[in-house]
């Protein structure tokens, strides 16, 4: 590609818009399939085609009005027809590059292009549709301005998958979480119900319908998100793919990592699996705002041993810390649910902590990643000479804790923990910037 | 280490709704008005615990921010993570010429503010701040 080729606008697939609205109809058509059967007039069907043509028209303009080229070290993207929007995104704070192939567009051998930055309240930037080669070129040449390297031409190859999903086990994990044993019991309930007095069941049907589409939906999701999950590891990072219908591929690289946990909920613990999450720089919530509709973290290993976890986190973070240091046994009055799984460990770069009340967490903290050390001590933690070191990253929601350590024990740490952050810190400047 | 003079505010508004309670009527004005005044010297004894707890210090390398008394808070901010630094100041804080200074970092969690500082001394940390934090700024 020269460089007079690279500083041209370039437009999106003609066959976008098509995509676009193909993905709306079916959606349409769903909500609106019912109504129709059961006895639309021609008026009422009239309406719903007026109502696609509107929006094929909008999907047309939109697709004439955008445009995007790659200029020096920034991706441009310009759209909007009534309000012009320019936007700018910098290559070299881009977090991941993914490319997202949603169901419809496969069909046409298309793909989108999602650019994740920094910030914590930047939009996205979304090349929707290119022609998947394209798309692919895009990325490695994206990925390799982002890295500083002028241009990397091979290297795509070069990679060695260490992990494949198997599918049957990625079922059981979803059966066995709690979504999926509230989906069972719901089920159940139904068909229960339904043996029981038919009439009373179709009126279950009717109320529930929406939960049920809801629950549908969200195993859905989770099961086409990791469906044939594959991590390989190639010369930029950890590279995953995934998906059944709708395909996702993106790169992790371990310099951008904030922290990695482990989550090993009761269910599964019989079985040894547990779920590898990372975490990696951008929008976040503050502490208190919304817990359930927390966003999920991007998962590494959504199903998986303890053996294949450990490879998988030795690769992200190299030398991540296995010893841990029990809390005091009076912990057990303050937080009795919580004790048995309180602990922590360091090594010189990083930090462990694990916590959890039902399901057990392990938080990884790289010290090089720490944005600023909190320390906290309630009323009860005072009477009981305890006190909890926080340490806060960049991440969108881990974030370590030394939960309720001994006075003495978690001022030592604070202090050391201080030390080892600005050194890891300095180090990681002073090296080349990944 | 500085305080601010919040209590001072919190007694006037004390006295003066007292005052204005027992204006309204007689004898059941007294007692609301004497209750009220209990009420704002008790907060004023919380507040001035507060203000007196709410300490800073400047290290080499990072910012120490203690403050809380029933939960005791200690942060310790590195210079280099400060994305940024604003000064605010509200009506009533003008009023006394205070101004609150608050430190942001990358991770939302860790946001630390000093609240109760004279302008000047807002002014100078808010420079030094930057300065130090450009200094030693590191990546995310």
């Amino acid at each position: 590609v020269s460089e007079l080729e690279q500083a041209r606008w370039r437009r999106l697939h003609p066959l976008s818009p098509l995509v676009h609205v193909g993905r709306l109809l079916i959606a349409l058509a769903i909500v609106a399939a019912p109504s129709t059967a059961l006895g639309g007039s021609p008026w009422e069907l009239l309406a719903q085609l007026v109502a696609i043509g509107i929006v094929a028209l909008l999907g047309l303009i939109s697709w004439l009005v955008t445009r995007w080229q790659v200029e020096g070290d920034d991706l441009r993207i310009e759209t909007g027809l009534l309000r012009r929007d320019s936007l700018r995104f910098p290559l070299k704070q881009v977090q991941a590059i993914d490319i997202v192939r949603p169901g419809l567009a496969r069909v046409f051998g298309l793909s989108e292009l999602r650019l994740r930055p920094a910030g914590s309240t930047g939009r996205h930037a979304r090349l929707a549709y290119l022609r998947t080669r394209e798309a692919d070129q895009l990325r490695t040449q994206l990925l390799a301005l982002a890295g500083g390297a002028a241009s990397r031409p091979a290297g795509l190859d070069e990679e060695r998958v260490l992990v494949t999903l198997p599918t049957p086990r990625l079922v059981a994990g979803i059966l066995l979480s709690r979504l999926g044993l509230l989906a069972t019991a719901m089920l159940a309930a139904l068909v229960g119900t339904a043996i029981a007095s038919p009439s009373a069941a179709q009126a279950v049907i009717g109320g529930g319908v929406f939960y049920a589409i809801a629950a549908a939906t969200a195993i859905w999701r989770r099961f086409n998100g990791a469906y044939r999950l594959t991590v390989a590891e190639a010369p930029d990072g950890l590279r995953l793919r995934s998906g059944l219908v709708a395909t996702t591929a993106e790169t992790i690289r371990p310099g951008r990592v904030q922290a990695i946990r482990m989550i090993e909920p009761l269910l599964w613990r019989p079985f040894g699996w547990c779920r590898l999450e990372v975490d990696v720089a951008g929008r976040q919530r503050a502490e208190h705002e919304g817990g359930p509709e927390r966003r999920q973290l991007r998962a590494v290993l959504p199903v998986g041993g303890r053996d294949l976890a450990r490879t998988l986190l030795e690769r992200i973070v190299p030398g991540a810390p296995d010893e841990r240091r029990r809390p005091p046994r009076r912990v057990l009055l303050k937080s009795p649910l919580r004790y048995h799984f309180l602990s922590w460990g360091r090594t010189d770069g990083c930090v462990v902590t694990t916590s959890g009340r039902v399901a057990r967490t392990t938080d990884w903290v790289p010290l090089a990643k720490v944005q600023s050390l909190r320390r906290v001590q309630g009323p009860v933690q005072r009477r009981l000479h305890l006190a909890t070191i926080h340490l806060d990253t960049a991440g969108r929601n881990v974030h370590a804790a030394l939960r309720d350590r001994h006075v003495d024990e978690a001022d030592a740490a604070l202090g050391r923990l201080v030390e080892l952050a600005r050194t890891a810190r300095n180090v990681a400047t002073a090296g080349p910037k990944v | 280490m500085r305080r601010a003079e919040v209590g001072v505010v919190t007694v006037a508004a004390a006295g003066v709704a007292g005052g204005l309670a027992g204006s309204v009527s007689g004898w059941w004005g007294g007692v609301v008005a004497g209750a009220v005044v209990v009420g704002g010297l008790a907060a004023e004894w919380f507040v001035r615990r507060r203000v007196r707890a709410w300490a800073y210090c400047e290290r080499q390398d990072d910012l120490l921010v203690r403050r809380g008394v029933l939960f005791s808070r200690l942060s310790v901010i590195p210079y280099g993570r400060m994305q940024f630094v604003d000064v605010r100041a509200g009506p009533v804080e003008r009023a006394f010429g205070l101004a609150t200074v608050r430190m942001h970092t990358a991770a939302a969690a860790s946001d630390a503010r000093i609240p109760g500082l004279s302008g000047d001394e807002a002014a100078r940390l808010r420079d030094r701040l930057a300065e130090l934090g450009e200094a030693l700024a590191a990546g995310l």
